[in-house]
């Protein structure tokens, strides 16, 4: 028996799912709206940053799916109890890997700790050694001469499967394009391959096969290996790094789902209306901007500490309690970074409405409403598109410098920042472990990465000053 | 001039008050000062008497807003208002809930985070302009294309890994400077070499690729062409006229930081034990000192404010066309 858990950012995230699901349909049927995103897919780096994006983005959904298991009934009792423990959908998926924690530090691939201890024998003699992992390799009976030869067997058959599953899909995708473009399906599977169809579907493809073959390699090692070592409480880091993906993409995108109301109705409203409005929104804008960034986000975080901490009755598990953080952190965040784009749409909206149309539409007495939505908001469109694929990378670099501070997500929820922040000083021991901040920067490098390449496409496709100049 | 620089400071005092009231809601209305004093007392010895003896102890025992008890202006002075929010605009930053003197902190801390902020800025822009320029004037190149890459794979690594890696790199392994830590005088450059290397270092990416496009469109423009079709040399061309016409918008970016270098990198700082700004403003959100972190807002502001108030002044220095009005 399970109870679905729905934790706030839980519900946003499929809320913001939603949208871009509905904005994807109605984009579907509309020229001016579509054409722009062709011209995104026909680049490389954006598909491949694309398919890259998708990975962490289905990772975390997947990770957005929560439940409470239930404790085994006790005799005489009725209602079924529930743990604690929030898991989600990921957890089930990882398995082994969130399960299987060691007693300290474990090094990737190792079989044995990462420090000595004293160990007592049978005999009741006392000797300093390397105890051996309770999972790391624990069915080999001589890792020095297994181990080897074990890994080599494992990542072949992941090889394997990773080639199986590519494939398939490959199949898929002929069969479906074949369709499309009503041709034979060996044709359509040749174009694909040749890389020469509009879309490029082999360099989609071969990153695919990059994740195909890691998440395989994932499955065969991470069974019986610390594939990424242990940390300090002998958690198995991969499962960190993994879970930290939620945390980076809810960052990156509840922000930007609480800025833009603030951006786009205050920027249009003083670019529209002028006058006194324009006045207190300029006002408005300016003294926030002028308080240092950090220096804001961290004093409205210290002040919700102290709201949190003298307010323990609002908050029923400990999930609760670090998600709600997280959701006040993307508050937060969003509320001191709203202030550049609305700076950016007033001075657009500025322009626009000194334009025939806008001028005719007000003529003919259109309501100044219908005009704001109408015409005004569709033609500023392409700046908040650039602008939210901008902000995105930065956002998710900054959690792990909030992190640090101390001002950001909850010290139990997983996330880079919280990473890196717990192995800093492990740099400093003898000998040293550095698997811990390897995981946190390169899985948020891929990520930083795919998010940059991607909003360099979106920007000069959206761009109409960078579309003239081509 | 003279009018104008008046008139722009003249728009700064609303803004500063608006900053002013920001702050007192954040830190005394968000969380009453009860709140805050259970919060540093902890949880368990929290008695009526103990929270009224810490705000006795800290000066917040006084009414927010109004003083029913006191008599003529005291209604209004002997508040909390008056006292912790007020008297910042004479810059009286009265002392942090340590019992120090937030005033006399700053001012000797402030030296150190500008000893490491200035020449990172400097080297920063120096090597900044240099690799953008050999990317412009190799544009459209192979080398322009991979530099611009390096950019974008640069910019995408965390900040905080230049600092991990350089400080592993440069200290521990090749024990080339010192870890972490600060002498004033001159033998503080040892301490200082490193935390400027990774500062200018990390600021490669975003800032190269951002001067690239400046040039790139000075290089469009009519005057360029008509140099180079009356036979001026590519290079000539570029130290000559592009880069004269470049650095203004460069610099007149930087301005508005300028004033802001007083307060040091927050991250840097702490990494490397400067005992600068940054790593006081650190130590007070990790100690939760709010009296410190709301001088140093109230502080920063001021800067931020003083930093826009001399861009526009540098505009109308360099382009005579902006016109004062």
């Amino acid at each position: 028996m399970i109870q679905p858990v729905l934790l706030w950012t839980d519900a946003l995230i499929f809320v913001l799912l939603v949208v871009v699901l509905v904005f994807a349909w109605v984009a579907r049927g509309r020229e001016h709206l579509r054409a722009p995103w062709r011209e995104v897919v026909r680049s490389r780096i954006a598909v491949a940053s694309l398919v890259v994006l998708g990975v962490y983005t289905v990772t975390g959904l997947l990770d957005s799916v929560h439940y409470r298991k239930a404790l085994p009934t006790q005799d005489g009792q009725q209602e079924t109890q529930y743990s604690g423990d929030v898991l989600s959908l990921l957890d089930t998926l990882l398995g082994p890997l969130r399960t299987q924690e060691e007693k300290t530090y474990s090094a990737p691939f190792a079989t044995q700790l990462y420090a000595k201890e004293t160990v007592s024998g049978p005999d009741g003699t006392q000797t300093r050694m390397f105890p051996r992992l309770k999972y790391g390799g624990a069915h080999l009976s001589d890792p020095a001469s297994q181990k080897g030869a074990d890994i080599a067997r494992r990542s072949a058959l992941a090889l394997a499967e990773a080639v199986a599953v590519l494939l398939l899909l490959y199949g898929l995708l002929g069969l479906r394009l074949a369709r499309k473009w009503r041709r034979s399906w060996r044709a359509a599977m040749g174009t694909i391959a040749s890389g020469k169809a509009e879309v490029p579907w082999r360099t989609a493809l071969l990153t695919l096969a990059v994740f195909v073959l890691l998440i395989t390699l994932m499955i065969n090692l991470s069974a019986a290996y610390h594939v990424l070592g242990t940390d300090k409480v002998g958690q198995d880091v991969l499962y960190q790094t993994i879970k930290s993906i939620r945390t980076g993409l809810v960052i990156g995108t509840l922000t930007t789902l609480v800025m833009l109301p603030f951006a786009v109705f205050l920027g249009m409203m003083a670019g529209y209306f002028r006058g006194w409005v324009d006045d207190v929104i300029q006002y408005l804008y300016t003294t926030l901007n002028s308080i240092p960034g950090v220096l804001l986000i961290a004093a409205a975080v210290l002040m919700m500490q102290v709201y949190m901490a003298n307010h323990p009755e609002l908050f029923e598990t400990m999930a609760e309690r670090a998600d709600l953080r997280l959701l006040f952190l993307c508050l937060i965040l969003g509320i001191t970074s709203w202030t550049g784009l609305c700076r950016l749409l007033r001075g657009e909206t500025l322009k626009l409405r000194e334009l025939d149309y806008v001028q005719a539409a007000d003529a003919f007495g259109v309501s100044k409403s219908s005009i704001l939505l109408r015409h005004l908001l569709p033609n500023l469109m392409h700046l908040v598109m650039i602008a939210v694929v901008i902000d995105f990378s930065g956002l998710v670099l900054a959690e792990a410098v909030l992190s640090y501070v101390g001002v950001g997500v909850d010290p139990t929820t997983q996330s880079w920042g919280n990473m890196i922040n717990r192995a800093r000083l492990e740099m400093a021991r003898e000998p040293m472990v550095w698997w811990s901040l390897l995981a946190a920067f390169s899985f948020m490098f891929v990520l930083v990465l795919a998010a940059n390449l991607f909003s360099d496409a979106v920007r000069d496709a959206f761009d109409p000053r960078l579309r003239a100049q081509r | 001039m003279f009018a104008y620089i008046i008139r722009r400071a003249l728009y700064a005092i609303p803004i500063l008050v608006g900053v002013n009231l920001l702050t007192f809601v954040l830190f005394f209305v968000v969380n009453s000062p009860d709140d805050v004093a259970r919060m540093h007392l902890g949880m368990k010895r929290v008695t009526p008497e103990a929270i009224e003896k810490w705000k006795e102890e800290h000066g917040y025992s006084r009414p927010l807003l109004y003083n029913a008890d006191a008599s003529g202006t005291g209604k209004l002075t002997e508040t909390i208002f008056y006292d912790k929010s007020v008297r910042l605009f004479a810059f009286d930053f009265g002392s942090s809930d340590a019992g120090r003197d937030i005033g006399e902190d700053i001012s000797q801390r402030m030296w150190p985070s500008l000893a490491i902020a200035l020449p990172t800025l400097l080297i920063g822009l120096l090597v900044n302009i240099s690799f953008s320029m050999l990317l412009a004037f190799f544009r459209g190149t192979y080398l322009d294309l991979s530099g611009v890459m390096l950019c974008v794979v640069l910019m995408s690594i965390s900040g905080l890994f230049y600092i991990i890696g350089g400080q592993y790199l440069f200290s521990k392994l090749l024990h080339l400077v010192p870890v972490s830590g600060y002498e004033p005088g001159l033998q503080a450059w040892r301490f200082i070499l490193l935390p400027v290397v990774i500062g200018v270092f990390s600021g490669i990416g975003s800032s190269s690729r951002w001067y690239r496009t400046i040039f790139l469109e000075e290089i469009n423009r009519d005057y360029v062409r008509t140099a180079r079709a009356k036979g001026l040399p590519e290079v000539r061309l570029l130290f000559r006229h592009v880069l004269k016409n470049a650095l203004v918008p460069i610099l007149t970016g930087i301005v508005v930081v300028l004033p802001l270098l007083f307060m040091g990198s927050l991250i840097m700082e702490s990494f490397f034990g400067i005992p600068g700004l940054g790593s006081y403003t650190i130590e007070a959100i990790q100690t939760q000192d709010f009296a410190i972190v709301r001088a140093m807002v109230f502080l920063g502001s001021v800067l931020y404010i003083l930093g826009l108030l001399l861009t526009d002044i540098s505009y109308t220095l360099v382009d005579p066309r902006i016109r004062l009005s």
